[in-house]
């Protein structure tokens, strides 16, 4: 997996992570994984397309998704409001995947990015060979965030896109 | 949340009006509390790009604050719908995705300017400022809160 295509969500997710929940945060776990992704909290899911291709699952520990709510909304939310928890989550994520998405974007990468959705499944599917999962735990004062990255960059969709552009 | 000295409009001293157009109800009320603090009056939300093109219509704001991508419509082509009806909107686009093409496609549709999220209080501000230009007035000798 390249790492310059990851480095942008790892750098966005520090920055977004650390103003919404409003405290300092660390990367605790960082693996690679062959094996089904499960749902740990409340997760939103992100599909990209072309140059770069693959998912980007968030995955955050129910406390720490509450915080979010709560700090997100001016108002203190709690387990009991479940959209707004997960409408929360929704919109963690997008603005990670939006930041990140602007690094790649100027530095020449084209890729579609779909809107997150929530994954309400257990599990996920397998990451392939060549889109082996990275997962990062990020440690915040109200709990874990995890980050599941499994991405692949296809040089023959960049030739297109140059080529049609000429 | 901090407090800013006051934008009001130039022409009656009153609060500069806003239209917030986000699909995102945590972006909504975020971005309600930051003008709040502006000392702004929020007189109307939408979802998407459709609602928010009836919505200028029904209240034609001072400034609207606009998301890109959203169901529907997105931002970009809702703003340059307004644009081409009332040339004189105040739109800024308000998004995470900030990369230039964005940005310029944004500002050549009609947007008056764009604010990357997360959004900084301050940010914004200056931004709104900057907008209102000779149609805005903050307090005399008050701080700008930055």
């Amino acid at each position: 997996m390249r790492m310059d295509l990851i480095q942008p969500f790892i750098n966005s997710a520090d920055a977004v992570l650390a103003q919404a929940l409003g405290s300092a945060i660390s990367i605790e776990d960082l693996s690679m994984e062959k094996e089904a992704y499960r749902r740990k909290g409340i997760a939103a899911a992100v599909n990209l397309t072309g140059e770069i291709e693959g998912r980007i699952i968030f995955d955050v520990d129910l406390g720490a998704a509450v915080q979010l709510a709560s700090r997100l909304a001016g108002v203190e939310v709690s387990e009991a409001h479940e959209d707004l928890v997960r409408e929360a989550v929704l919109e963690l994520a997008n603005q990670i995947i939006g930041n990140a998405v602007t690094t790649l974007n100027d530095q020449g990468f084209r890729f579609h990015v779909r809107p997150p959705i929530v994954h309400t499944g257990e599990q996920g599917s397998k990451s392939s060979e060549d889109t082996e999962a990275l997962v990062m735990g990020f440690n915040t004062s109200s709990g874990k965030v995890f980050m599941n990255v499994a991405l692949s960059y296809h040089c023959s969709r960049a030739a297109e896109a140059a080529a049609a552009a000429r | 949340m901090e407090k800013f000295a006051p934008v009001k409009r130039s022409e009656d001293g009153q609060p500069v009006r806003y239209l917030i157009v986000d699909d995102s109800v945590f972006a909504r009320k975020n971005l309600v509390r930051m003008i709040e603090s502006f000392g702004g009056q929020v007189i109307g939300e939408a979802g998407d790009g459709v609602s928010a093109i009836s919505e200028y219509e029904r209240l034609t704001p001072d400034i609207v604050l606009m998301d890109i991508t959203m169901p529907q419509m997105e931002g970009i082509e809702a703003a340059e719908r307004i644009v081409r009806e009332h040339p004189n909107a105040r739109i800024v686009m308000v998004s995470s995705v900030g990369y230039q093409e964005n940005i310029v496609a944004a500002l050549q549709r009609g947007a008056r300017h764009f604010v990357q999220k997360p959004v900084k209080p301050e940010v914004l501000y200056e931004v709104i400022k900057y907008v209102m230009r000779d149609d805005g007035t903050t307090a005399r000798g008050a701080g700008a809160g930055v």
